[in-house]
């Protein structure tokens, strides 16, 4: 089995990487780039990964050079957060529609303006329709385990899609924690060889790469990547449980918790799910029937997990640390309240937008929520079906 | 031990309070416990006020919110007692150490705790490692001080993390230098 060893978030991210031991790292190594790609170069430097390590002067070009040592069949990984992934964009979408397995980690901070440098998901939730495999961790142990998963999963000849982990800025990036992490031998046993179709270095078998599609062929390349989306899911259910066999941790892809007999539950990704789990706990204490909620998988959206773990609901107050300026509320409430929308019952949802910028998402504004949800619960209806959570008004 | 420990330090940039708290957390590790260690990021330069923090349990730690009602503060420079509440939120029973050349008696004036049950105990630091590793760095010798006040770790296995963790980045005459420093303060902390 592993062995634990306390490191800071992003040296988790930055392990995770050195034990895949990729061909190619491209990356912008200055803010709002985290320590993951600091750690990273030296291990470049000291002999101890085989990686080409590129560094360019921006993160398009830093996902650009993903793009192209991807066409050419290579393991290619990189890391980015904020701002970062915004200059991305343009990108993401090439490797996506390319089918190229690129594998990134995303530190969650905000974007500007205001400036701000702390955690909230409004970048990868930017990139939410870009057409990557997305992954949402509490913690760097999740982190660390989720990185090497979406390696089998990016390069499995069934998915070919690029893949995003997220761990969140600061709360997990800048803070030690204990993880287990495996032996390297074992990571090199789990990954498998990357059979890409084609290679733009294949000479002998000439192809061509990212060629103009109009009205005659784009759509159905389009459909394609849809459809490699959706039957992505299986592929990850079984990267998944090998995984689970080969590290001991059960990591479902919408984890619950209390959630059997809940007549109320909060969902939401990430690190706040530590804290929503120990307010549970304690509520349990008292008698009170909450649960919670948590997807590590957004895209694909996990459909069928989350209507099975909403099932016994009353209510449902799903969290959302990105707002959509809407008025309908953030990305994660909305995908869930369409999920649920065919079934005969179902809870009554709402929404919080939280810990925009960083603000500290307390066990007290965890509690506001649940004491709003016995009430919904209770009615039956909700006097607001969007709110914002620890906002001065 | 209580089942969560939440740690407060206070610093100005440059003094180590971050890096105390991952000391702190690496010796805490080696004991079997779970850890967080994690600044407060903002405005990051020289003088300015700092804060980073640590939970230790034996349990697993959930909890990813800041801390907010510290079992101990640790002030590493005795001037923020003029700038900022560093009591704040502390918990009843709660114990605060101050690297100050101060006598108690003149500490104690500076820190507004009324009639609560809270435990003030001093160290002077900055002498020690200015002895110890011939520069002003009070982060490894409050270390010591924390580790004489409380009940959940031991010295010879503070010194052993210590040693590991200083020994990826400096030389024997430093990482020896900051051990002696700890083991003074750990001697000379008072109340």
């Amino acid at each position: 089995m592993g062995k634990k060893v306390a490191l800071i978030g992003t040296a988790a991210m930055a392990t995770a990487m050195r034990q895949i031991n990729p061909d190619v790292v491209s990356a912008f190594p200055i803010t709002p780039q985290t320590a993951i790609v600091q750690d990273f170069a030296s291990y470049v430097h000291n002999g101890m990964v085989d990686t080409e390590f590129i560094t360019v002067e921006s993160e398009h070009s830093a996902m650009s050079a993903c793009v192209g040592a991807a066409s050419a069949g290579a393991r290619v990984m990189t890391a980015t957060s904020s701002a970062g992934l915004a200059l991305m964009w343009e990108i993401l979408s090439i490797a996506s529609g390319l089918r190229l397995p690129v594998v990134m980690t995303n530190v969650n901070r905000a974007l500007s303006a205001p400036i701000n440098i702390h955690c909230d998901h409004s970048d990868s939730m930017g990139a939410r329709d870009a057409g990557w495999i997305q992954f949402y961790s509490e913690n760097s142990q999740e982190g660390y385990d989720n990185l090497i998963k979406s390696i089998r999963i990016a390069e499995d000849e069934n998915v070919r899609l690029p893949a995003m982990v997220m761990i969140d800025g600061f709360i997990t990036g800048h803070s030690t924690e204990i993880l287990e992490i495996l032996e390297d031998s074992q990571v090199k046993g789990f990954l498998k060889e990357n059979k890409a179709p084609y290679s733009v270095l294949d000479i002998e078998n000439p192809s061509t790469f990212g060629p103009l599609q109009l009205t005659d062929y784009y759509f159905e390349t389009k459909k394609q990547e849809a459809d490699a989306m959706v039957a992505s899911m299986d592929t990850i259910k079984a990267v998944c449980k090998e995984y689970r066999e080969l590290s001991g941790r059960e990591q479902p892809l919408v984890d619950t918790y209390m959630i059997d007999d809940a007549e109320m539950a909060i969902m939401v990704l990430s690190s706040t799910a530590g804290t929503t789990r120990s307010v549970v706990r304690e509520l349990r204490k008292d008698g009170i029937k909450a649960g919670l909620i948590k997807p590590r998988l957004f895209r694909p959206f996990p459909k069928e997990e989350i209507i099975e773990s909403t099932k016994n609901l009353k209510a449902l107050a799903v969290l959302d640390r990105s707002d959509s300026f809407s008025g309908q509320g953030g990305p994660l409430y909305s995908e869930v309240r369409s999920a649920l929308y065919d079934l005969d019952t179902k809870p009554v949802i709402t929404n919080y937008v939280y810990g925009l910028g960083g603000r500290d998402t307390t066990i007290d504004q965890i509690k506001k929520a649940f004491n709003d949800l016995s009430s919904v619960a209770k009615t039956g209806k909700a006097e607001n079906l969007v709110n914002y959570l620890g906002v001065r008004e | 031990m209580e089942d969560l420990i939440e740690i407060r330090w206070h610093g100005r940039g440059g003094q180590g309070a971050v890096t105390a708290s991952k000391l702190l957390a690496t010796a805490a590790v080696e004991e079997g416990y779970y850890i967080q260690a994690f600044p407060e990021y903002g405005a990051e330069r020289m003088g300015a006020p700092v804060q980073s923090f640590n939970r230790v349990s034996k349990d697993k730690i959930e909890l990813h919110s800041q801390v907010k009602e510290p079992n101990y503060v640790l002030v590493l420079d005795p001037t923020l007692l003029e700038s900022i509440d560093i009591t704040e939120g502390i918990k009843d029973g709660g114990i605060i150490i101050i690297n100050t050349h101060e006598p108690l008696e003149e500490i104690k004036k500076k820190i507004n705790i009324g009639d609560r049950d809270i435990k003030i105990y001093t160290v002077d630091a900055n002498k020690i490692s200015v002895d110890e590793i011939k520069r002003t760095m009070p982060n490894t010798p409050m270390i010591g001080a924390l580790v004489k006040v409380s009940d959940f770790l031991n010295i010879d296995s503070l010194l052993k993390a210590i040693r590991k963790f200083l020994s990826k980045k400096f030389p024997e005459k430093v990482i020896k230098g900051n051990l002696n420093a700890i083991k003074r303060a750990y001697e000379e902390v008072g109340n």
